[in-house]
């Protein structure tokens, strides 16, 4: 490998930004991918499929064996809001491999009693994506009922495209949200990207129950990321 | 829990690589690029190696490590990569593999 080829994986890596390191097994060459990037014929088909896929794999085009190592950031998930529930989702979020931060600038709520293994911004969610914006690779979950602290994080979900996005409430009250992010510009398909009500139908009633719902909503969501629902509906 | 975070940077193969680097080490790379049946480690798993032998990282569950470390030597000396090959442990015979069952190919190269 080169060296220089290796510090520039690492600095993309580092950005969270998503790149696939091509190798030709023949020569032992290889090159960065970056998403976006244009590679011809079947090579770049196979790119595209470990962008979206996440997974690497050896692959023949040209005549040439290429093994493609698809680097991926790894999944963070957002809360929003330092509820009971969170107290739950946080931990179980992490033992499962997901960088885990809460937001809520209700201090009462945000401290490092309730919540002693976690990122913890006590600040509002403008403050905080400021430094910290949402992207590609973040699932968010809004946790608060509350409009002024849910939905800054839900329109900027919206528009860094995270790959879940989750909002608690009654169906009143997500009527009620919907409604605001129409009146915001947004399209009935794009808010249809939140899932309301939050997490998987397995009849969780307790706050970790609960958490165990949306973990495995936000899990199949990751797991399937630029597979339309449909597609996996079939593959199930 | 930003502690765990700190940690799993720290032990991350790639980035101990660059690191050796630029200690001035010589380091090889070794990568899983094929996986048969039940494979411990997934593709793109990688270990790295220096010259003496120091190794980060992992590409089965500890089974095969000792015989890629070693062949990482040969490759650091000639620079030509290398493809192993390590399938179901041959007890008889004291050959490394992997007791999993599964079948690996692991690419093994010199890094400059």
């Amino acid at each position: 490998m080169d060296p220089h080829l290796l510090k520039q994986l690492n600095a993309e890596r580092q950005a969270r930004r998503a790149v696939v390191l091509v190798t030709d097994l023949g020569d032992g060459r290889d090159r960065l991918v970056r998403e976006g990037d244009a590679v011809s014929g079947d090579l770049g088909l196979a790119v595209e499929k470990a962008f979206r896929s996440g997974k690497s794999g050896t692959i023949e085009a040209e005549g040439r064996n290429f093994f493609l190592n698809a680097h991926l950031p790894p999944p963070k998930l957002v809360l929003v809001g330092a509820v009971h529930i969170s107290q739950a989702l946080a931990p179980m979020a992490t033992l499962a491999g997901f960088d885990t931060e809460i937001i809520d600038p209700r201090t009462a709520f945000a401290t490092a009693e309730r919540f002693p293994d976690v990122v913890l911004h006590a600040e509002w969610p403008e403050e905080v994506l400021k430094e910290r914006p949402f992207d590609a690779y973040t699932a968010v979950a809004a946790l608060t009922h509350d409009p002024k602290i849910d939905d800054f994080a839900l329109v900027s979900a919206l528009k860094a495209q995270a790959f879940y996005i989750g909002a608690l409430g009654s169906k009143k009250t997500h009527a009620r949200r919907v409604g605001r992010l129409k009146e915001a510009g947004f399209a009935e398909e794009v808010i249809g990207r939140i899932h309301a009500p939050i997490g998987l139908s397995i009849g969780a009633a307790s706050p970790a129950e609960i958490a165990v719902a949306v973990l495995a909503e936000i899990i199949a969501a990751f797991r399937s990321r630029g597979v339309g629902a449909a597609e996996m509906e079939k593959a199930a | 829990m930003e502690n765990v975070q700190a940690h799993d940077e720290l032990r991350d193969p790639l980035m101990i690589a660059e690191g050796w680097m630029r200690e001035g080490k010589d380091v090889a790379i070794a990568t899983v690029v094929e996986t048969w049946g039940s494979a411990p480690r997934p593709t793109g798993s990688h270990l790295v190696i220096d010259r003496e032998g120091n190794f980060e990282g992992s590409v089965s569950g500890g089974c095969v490590e000792g015989a890629v470390v070693a062949e990482a030597a040969d490759v650091l000396e000639t620079g030509k990569p290398r493809m192993l090959e390590f399938g179901v442990a041959d007890e008889t015979a004291w050959r490394v593999g992997l007791s999993c069952g599964g079948r690996i190919r692991v690419y093994v190269e010199r890094l400059g």
